[in-house]
């Protein structure tokens, strides 16, 4: 949901809850104001009628409202002295509405100078709640649509004006990524909260970006620095191997240690290689024809094919072409051929097809998938492959990820099947 | 023939001297810029084995001081980082070859052979050994004067012995050189062999007179 949305949603209801109680409070207040300015006008005509009605007794006998607004009655001594003043709604059928209608009527009682007591009632109209309370809501509904729309419209713009430093960190943020030779720019703003904002993630950024460097500078010098003692030992073993010459056992020795500083050679390379990859070194693009640069690879492991009884297919279903680094390209495909022809077992087959946008490598094998979360990651190996790095596929994996490539797996028909797909704009 | 090691590790100066002294060169090292720049300046030498990340200055500006005083030296990089960069840089300077660590010492040979028999212009690049003959330009073999054929493969593994002639070679530095750097997993050089085994059998049936010895395990040795 939007930060307007947000505001919006918290802003509207809230403001029901508050109109709500405010219309309630609005609403008895102005009753109560209602009732005291028309009990106040009763008051004053009772006042009135009482003064005019010691004047001329002809209005003593007026029993009945009828046009009028008033009706004395005479009552017993006893009842008018133990009884009180009071003002009561009460409802009357009128004329004009054809219907009744609440009326205020105040009930009261006098006496005359002759001793007599009359019991006087005056009427007049009142407001009718039920109209007002539908009146009051009615505007109370408006209102609310009224403010919530303002406050959409404000909020909107003044959002979109004051958010703006907001969204351009976050653009600017986006287009961030760690490793690229890319500068941080935080925008520029007045707001203390947004340039608080700003300063923090630039010093983040700033930290995090010394760390990556000094990380990367650390793989990379550590590779490098392996590479002499790595060269010095099995250069070393090599000259001991040609004095040991005739001495089977300990050529055997050496020649192993030297298959072990080989190996570790292999890792070192291979984490060079990666840590290459992720840091973008290899910008250099060309025109790349995998039909062709396949079966170039593939004639290197011919001898190695032949020895192990393997055949090779293939299948070319198109041309496929793609913006590459020839390098990266040749890496790629090496590994993917070398995996399919290692994991192989003697007298198999692979098929290699080409695609308009893929090239996929089928290979038998162990009869079984493999494990597809785990097999792209750095150092997996399975069991019997004791003597891989197990980087490989998270090298393929890598070079995919650095052209926005895919790299897939699948076990069909009792074959192993890694697919490359280039994307398409490529 | 003088070669002139420049390499300020001195584990890996003592291993290539004491290969190539084997070898019956006259081996001079050096273990920084500024002797490496004295020795450039007062002696010519056939070859120059130049690692460039020197501690006090970069072996690239060595190889700029040699030639801009027109010295015929050739110079082989060696050099821990495997970038194309570096290595275009190096050959535009001049260089006659790029060897990237850790390398095998027959590797290292075989390069400085090359380069040398390039220098000598008049050999024609054909190495002679007992009735052979090695034709490098012409990638070609003859055995008492008849060509044989051989394919790429064959060649280069053949070539590798020739210039490593008498010494035991460990099977991945034959795979490295002949199929590349990725042929590289130890449980598969069996696959060697059989190459080896067909090799032979050529090399027999034409009556050359030398042997390739297999040392299981470990390599193989070619015997004159």
């Amino acid at each position: 949901m939007k930060l307007l949305n947000h505001t919006l949603l918290y802003l509207s209801a809230s403001l029901v809850f508050i109109l709500s109680i405010w219309a309630v409070v609005f609403y008895f207040s102005m009753m109560e104001e209602v009732y005291d300015s028309i009990d106040d006008g009763l008051e004053n005509y009772k006042m009135l009628i009482i003064k005019k009605a010691s004047r001329d007794s002809l209005l003593l006998t007026k029993s009945r409202f009828d046009e009028s607004n008033y009706a004395i009655r005479p009552i017993d001594r006893e009842f008018a002295l133990q009884a009180t003043e009071q003002f009561k709604d009460t409802s009357m059928y009128m004329e004009y509405e054809e219907d009744y209608e609440i009326m205020r009527m105040l009930t009261t009682y006098f006496s005359t100078p002759q001793a007599q007591y009359y019991e006087l009632k005056i009427i007049t109209s009142m407001v009718e709640g039920d109209d007002l309370v539908a009146d009051l809501l009615h505007a109370l509904l408006w209102l609310y649509v009224a403010v919530i729309a303002s406050a959409f419209i404000i909020n909107n713009w003044v959002l979109r004006k004051i958010w703006r430093p907001f969204y351009q960190l976050q653009h600017e943020l986006r287009g961030f990524k760690l490793g690229e030779d890319k500068t941080f720019n935080p925008p520029q703003t007045k707001v203390t909260e947004f340039e608080d904002m700003n300063n923090t993630v630039a010093e983040l950024l700033k930290a995090n970006i010394a760390v990556f460097q000094q990380q990367k500078q650390f793989i990379e010098n550590a590779s490098h620095e392996l590479q002499t003692p790595l060269a010095i030992a099995i250069n070393k073993l090599e000259l001991l191997l040609e004095q040991t010459q005739g001495k089977e056992a300990q050529v055997q020795l050496l020649a192993n240690a030297i298959q072990y500083l080989e190996r570790m050679t292999r890792l070192n390379k291979s984490l060079l290689l990666l840590s290459k990859i992720e840091n973008r070194q290899f910008s250099k693009e060309e025109t790349v024809d995998f039909n062709e640069r396949l079966r170039r690879q593939a004639d290197d492991f011919e001898e190695l094919l032949h020895y192990r009884n393997i055949q090779l297919d293939w299948i070319d279903n198109a041309k496929l072409q793609g913006r590459f680094n020839a390098d990266l390209a040749d890496v790629l495909i090496t590994n993917l051929l070398k995996n399919a022809i290692v994991h192989n077992y003697d007298g198999g087959w692979i098929t290699v097809t080409v695609g308009k946008d893929e090239f996929e490598i089928a290979n038998t094998g162990r009869p079984q998938p493999l494990d597809t979360d785990k097999m792209f990651t750095r150092f997996y190996r399975s069991a019997d492959q004791s003597s891989s790095t197990g980087l490989g596929l998270a090298v393929v994996k890598a070079i995919a990820q650095h052209y926005q490539a895919e790299v897939g797996y699948r076990y069909v028909d009792g074959l192993h099947r890694l697919y490359f797909r280039l994307p398409h704009l490529m | 023939m003088k070669l002139l090691i420049i390499e300020d590790e001195q584990g890996l100066r003592d291993n290539v001297t004491q290969f190539l002294q084997k070898e019956q060169y006259t081996v001079e090292a050096a273990a920084d810029f500024h002797s490496a720049m004295e020795k450039i300046a007062l002696y010519d030498y056939d070859c120059i084995l130049l690692d460039v990340g020197l501690p006090d200055g970069n072996g690239l500006n060595l190889l700029r001081a040699l030639k801009s005083k027109q010295k015929r030296d050739n110079v082989i990089i060696i050099s821990a980082k495997d970038s194309l960069d570096d290595k275009l840089e190096g050959l535009n300077l001049g260089a006659d070859d790029y060897l990237t660590k850790p390398f095998h010492l027959a590797e290292l040979n075989a390069r400085i052979k090359a380069v040398l028999r390039r220098k000598a212009l008049d050999g024609g690049n054909v190495v002679k050994l007992n009735n052979m003959e090695l034709d490098f330009n012409g990638r070609a073999l003859c055995i008492d004067g008849v060509t044989i054929h051989l394919n790429r493969k064959e060649f280069d593994i053949l070539a590798f012995f020739v210039v490593n002639k008498n010494r035991l070679i460990y099977k991945s530095a034959l795979a490295e050189h002949v199929w590349g750097d990725h042929m590289d997993n130890a449980d598969n050089f069996d696959f060697i062999y059989s190459q080896i085994k067909n090799l032979r059998k050529k090399l027999k049936d034409h009556g050359a007179n030398l042997e390739i010895q297999a040392i299981y395990g470990v390599g193989y040795k070619l015997t004159v």
